[in-house]
């Protein structure tokens, strides 16, 4: 098919996989993360009531990396039908990868004053295992965070889509991956520093790592990513590929036997959601300041489940949604009522399963509809669908996804 | 999908009395230099010891509109398994043409060389529209990266708007094809198979749940399709394998029983005797 329409030149078609309210959206989210935070962080002093603390600045941008890892498994749980309870662990490597840089750069300013990182020292270690190799230039740590969680993602995820696992069991293999994973981290002789991971760094790039100029930078890489991978996503399941990524998630055989191979589908979303929790994982690492193997733990990889449903399966915003709402909840409960913060959490996934099932864009979508129902008569149904394939293929119905999604 | 070299070793008949109709071996390409599009021969699956086909023998020649009944557990769908590349046949040969060995392919390489099914249930894309289903179904490059950049060109426009009018669905294109009548779901389903540019339709009671009317409406379609494709349309209702004429096949026990004209094999004395019971 190499007709006009093919020739268009991508970027301009990535504009257009989103209407012209979600781009203003983006804009004064890119304008509000890129130039109010830095004014309201840097040139505000602590006292002004419009002061933006460094508290604030690293909450958001860590939720601002969880929504990125929230955005992801929408992409594999919403659209593609696949429930990754494992995605902590490509979030945690990329973590990892970039924790190693981070270290090389604390240099002779560890405790004990060695080129080692301290606790390599702290075992007796005389030289770097050679996987940390070269860790310490930058643009290779950044290659090795997009490679190396990409590489594990696609060779499980080759053997476990060859094989034809599907749905619960897929779920149960990806749990006991991050879990081997977790195990394999927490030990000394893994090199990467057991289970305190990686800690006290001093400096990113030369620069100080708690400056708040780093940090406000930090930030805005991060609400970058975010707009990057929101993007990214909005295109793929607005191109044939997402049409196609979604009929796999509602009959997988039926596309087989129309001549698609899902593995190969499935593979390429599955990969790439993993690189994009890598980034966030990068990303989120200089910014909490810490990286252990806890990140790798189950309940963690759970969490980011229950961010997409509570936000809404199969919507993409859904996810940015949901991970704000749940973390929020969170930095607030773990403060106040630390110890019923699993409770809070395990009712709001019960809550958003039985009574909202398409979380909280069904539910506002639902309200909307509700109104104009009221308002007009009911064949305006039927005209809303036609609108919808105007607008050049909208996501196939995310409504019924999210049905899907969960018997999947 | 390097089918064609795998065949080199093990064609079927390489010195037939036909040999004289020479010609280079295309591999991956469907030949129909023997008028014969579909070669199944000593077909037999087991499963757990039970016989679903048992030395199963059946040739379809290009362009035929051949028709298949036969009792419950006959065997009949297990038979379009192994002609889809589902089911694994533990013995006997199934070619598509001369060269295409189905026993050796894959589904989606099976699907691709053009042989199109239509499932007893209609399996239809039920959240996107009846056009996005006929979109998926064309036949065009399927691998990944294609789908990712794919635009729908106005040669695919065209085709695709041609389809929902031999298919009656043309006013309902962007409706999602979940809201359709279970009729109107059988001819999506069926459109779904022309997107295709099939060779060979394997159409498994394509008008289960259809009123008179729809029924006569999708002989009349396969009438005009067959020739241009061959048809294999496995049918409980006469009087539609009667609207069709051709050839039929009566399939009893995994093999095949009787063959022949509609009216011939209904004056048969085993096939009366299997369909009314001894």
């Amino acid at each position: 098919m190499t007709s006009s329409p093919a020739r268009t030149p991508f970027i301009v078609r990535l504009g257009r996989s989103l209407d012209a309210r979600s781009w203003l959206l983006i804009g004064l989210f890119a304008a509000f993360a890129l130039v109010a935070v830095p004014v309201m962080h840097l040139l505000l002093p602590p006292g002004n009531p419009l002061h933006l603390s460094t508290y604030f600045i690293t909450l958001t941008g860590k939720i601002l990396c969880y929504a990125i890892v929230a955005v992801a498994m929408d992409l594999i749980w919403g659209y593609g039908g696949i429930l990754s309870l494992g995605h902590g662990l490509f979030f945690a490597l990329g973590g990892y990868t970039f924790g190693m840089y981070l270290m090389r750069e604390i240099g002779r300013d560890g405790s004990y004053q060695s080129d080692l990182p301290d606790f390599m020292v702290f075992l007796d270690w005389k030289e770097l295992p050679w996987f940390w190799t070269g860790s310490d230039h930058f643009l290779w740590a950044v290659l090795l965070v997009l490679i190396v969680p990409a590489l594990i993602a696609f060779v499980f995820g080759y053997f476990a889509f060859r094989s034809r696992i599907k749905g619960v069991y897929f779920s149960i293999i990806t749990q006991a991956l991050t879990y081997a994973a977790m195990l394999l981290f927490f030990r000394n002789e893994t090199g990467f520093g057991g289970n305190n991971g990686f800690t006290d760094f001093k400096r990113i790039l030369g620069y100080s790592i708690t400056a708040p100029e780093t940090r406000v930078v930090l930030f805005a890489l991060s609400a970058l990513a975010l707009i990057g991978t929101l993007v990214l996503a909005r295109f793929l399941v607005t191109s044939k590929f997402g049409r196609i990524l979604t009929a796999i998630r509602d009959a997988e055989s039926r596309v087989m036997f129309i001549g698609y191979n899902p593995l190969w589908y499935k593979l390429f979303v599955w990969t790439l959601s993993a690189m994009l929790c890598a980034i966030a994982g990068a990303l989120y690492v200089p910014q909490v300041g810490i990286i252990n193997p806890s990140e790798m733990a189950v309940a963690n990889s759970i969490e980011i489940a229950i961010w997409v449903a509570v936000g809404g399966r199969g919507t993409l915003i859904g996810a940015v949604i949901g991970a704000f709402i749940v973390n929020l909840a969170k930095s607030w409960f773990t403060v106040s009522f630390p110890e019923y913060w699993l409770f809070f959490l395990g009712t709001l996934f019960i809550v958003s399963t039985l009574w909202l099932p398409q979380g909280v864009v069904g539910l506002y979508r639902r309200l909307r509809a509700g109104r104009s129902n009221r308002q007009e008569s009911a064949n305006d149904a039927e005209k809303g669908a036609g609108k919808a394939r105007e607008n050049c293929g909208a996501p196939a119905s995310a409504p019924l996804a999210a049905a899907k999604g969960a018997s999947a | 999908m390097n089918s064609g070299d795998l065949l080199l070793t093990d064609n079927p008949d390489w010195d037939s009395g036909t040999a004289e109709l020479g010609h280079m071996l295309k591999p991956g390409q469907l030949d129909l230099s023997h008028k014969v599009v579909l070669y199944l021969d000593g077909i037999t699956v087991s499963f757990d010891g039970f016989r679903a086909l048992n030395k199963l023998s059946l040739t379809i020649d290009a362009g035929e509109l051949r028709c298949i009944i036969g009792p419950n557990g006959a065997g009949k769908t297990t038979m379009m398994d192994v002609i889809t590349g589902k089911t694994r046949p533990d013995e006997g040969k199934a070619f598509f043409g001369q060269t295409l060995d189905l026993t050796r392919l894959s589904e989606p390489e099976i699907a691709h060389l053009g042989i199109g099914r239509k499932f007893q249930k209609p399996t239809i894309f039920e959240n996107h529209t009846v056009f996005e289903n006929l979109e998926l179904a064309m036949k065009t490059d399927k691998r990944v990266w294609r789908s990712l950049l794919a635009l729908l060109d106005s040669a695919a426009g065209d085709r695709i708007a041609e389809t929902l009018q031999t298919i009656r669905l043309t006013a309902h294109a962007d409706r999602l094809a979940g809201l359709l009548s279970h009729g109107q779901k059988q001819w999506l389903e069926i459109g779904m198979l022309l997107m295709q540019e099939p060779r060979l339709l394997l159409l498994d009671e394509p008008v289960a749940g259809m009123t008179d009317e729809e029924t006569e409406r999708t002989g009349e379609l396969f009438l005009t399709l067959a020739g241009k494709h061959s048809l294999v349309v496995v049918e409980h209702d006469m009087a539609f394998v009667k609207q069709l004429g051709g050839k039929v096949t009566v399939l009893h026990e995994g093999s095949v029983l009787a063959e022949g004209a509609l009216e011939d094999v209904q004056a048969d004395a085993r096939v009366i005797e299997v369909y009314l019971g001894r």
